[in-house]
């Protein structure tokens, strides 16, 4: 089995229904270590995604993942704009000219978006961002591909939800989070949270066939 | 000719911060000094196509533009409107570490007396040093 272009504008429906569900609770994580606007920010980012791709005829992830990254940088706002936009354009580049690709194949591309995020942020594991959650979503994703492509997408969200819970007790490095310093210890990244959501999306748009 | 895009997120602050630095230099209206800020809605936020767009439309007319951004997602935006240009558009322009105010003010002064991009970025960054209240 692969992974389809018509499982990643499914994903990426979910991923919508995910932060309209969890904007209250993303902006609330974010209230209590950012400037409150993850959530927000979030649904108006994806709400315009769909807009603009929704009911579109696509011949290749290229061209979805590239509407995906200019409509989201530019309809976010915060930094999670950015950030989204630079993942979804880099994977978008890997997988350009495919409809369809191995689990393995999408674990390389969501490294490559990874890459992209750490570059434009600065940031590494550990240090209390988006990173923490996709890092071992990918991990997990390409380690558990032989099991077959639902339990690896299930190892993926899994370790994405994990990651998201061990950004807890760390200490912010980067962002508005981190001038507060200590005092970041103790709360949920909201953009651990929101990556969560995102590799859950995927897996739930690869479950359904 | 060195360019100065004040990036905030604020419009309103983009544009009256770039208003000062262009009152400040001398023949403040001859260097292009560009303000952009807020989310395509209007509110406060950054967008990185408001951001793309103002480069293109200055990189005809500057041998290299300096950003002055106010923080965290000015500057992430900015790096992401410039990964999208090409290689050699993207080697004009300079991010600068500084004082959104003070550094667009100072850069802005610099520019205009016909300095080169290192020698703006140089002057922009001394901003951070800049004492306003000698107690």
């Amino acid at each position: 089995m692969a992974f389809t272009l018509e499982m990643a504008l499914r994903a990426l429906e979910k991923f919508n229904e995910a932060v309209e569900e969890k904007k209250d609770y993303l902006t609330d994580l974010d209230s209590a270590i950012g400037d409150a606007d993850h959530g927000i920010n979030m649904n108006r980012g994806m709400k315009k995604v769909m807009e603009k791709t929704r009911g579109k005829e696509y011949g290749d992830f290229g061209g979805l993942f590239k509407d995906a990254a200019m409509t989201i940088m530019s309809a976010v706002g915060g930094s999670a704009g950015p950030l989204y936009g630079t993942y979804f354009m880099k994977v978008g580049q890997k997988l350009a000219g495919r409809k369809e690709a191995s689990i393995e194949e999408i674990a390389d591309a969501m490294q490559d978006g990874l890459s992209g995020i750490t570059t434009l942020g600065k940031s590494q594991v550990g240090d209390k961002t988006m990173v923490d959650a996709m890092q071992p979503a990918i991990d997990a994703l390409r380690a558990n591909a032989p099991e077959g492509d639902a339990a690896a997408w299930k190892a993926a969200a899994d370790a994405a939800e994990q990651g998201m819970k061990d950004t807890i007790p760390m200490l912010a490095k980067r962002g508005r989070s981190s001038y507060l310093g200590e005092r970041s210890i103790g709360h949920q990244d909201p953009g651990a949270t929101s990556i969560f959501y995102l590799v859950s999306a995927f897996r739930d748009a690869s479950a359904e066939n | 000719m060195i360019g100065i895009l004040v990036v905030s997120h604020s419009a309103d602050a983009a544009r009256g911060i770039a208003e000062i630095a262009r009152g400040m230099a001398v023949a403040g209206d001859d260097i292009p000094i560009v303000g952009v800020g807020g989310n395509d809605d209007g509110g406060l936020g950054v967008s990185v196509a408001k951001i793309a767009d103002a480069l293109t439309e200055m990189l005809p007319k500057c041998e290299g533009i300096l950003i002055v951004p106010d923080l965290g997602s000015s500057i992430l935006s900015s790096r992401a409107a410039v990964g999208m240009l090409s290689g050699e558009e993207a080697a004009k322009i300079v991010i600068v570490d500084a004082p959104v105010l003070e550094g667009a003010m100072m850069a802005a002064v610099e520019a205009s007396t016909g300095s080169d991009l290192q020698s703006v970025v140089k002057v922009a960054e001394v901003a951070k040093n800049l004492i306003k209240i000698d107690h």
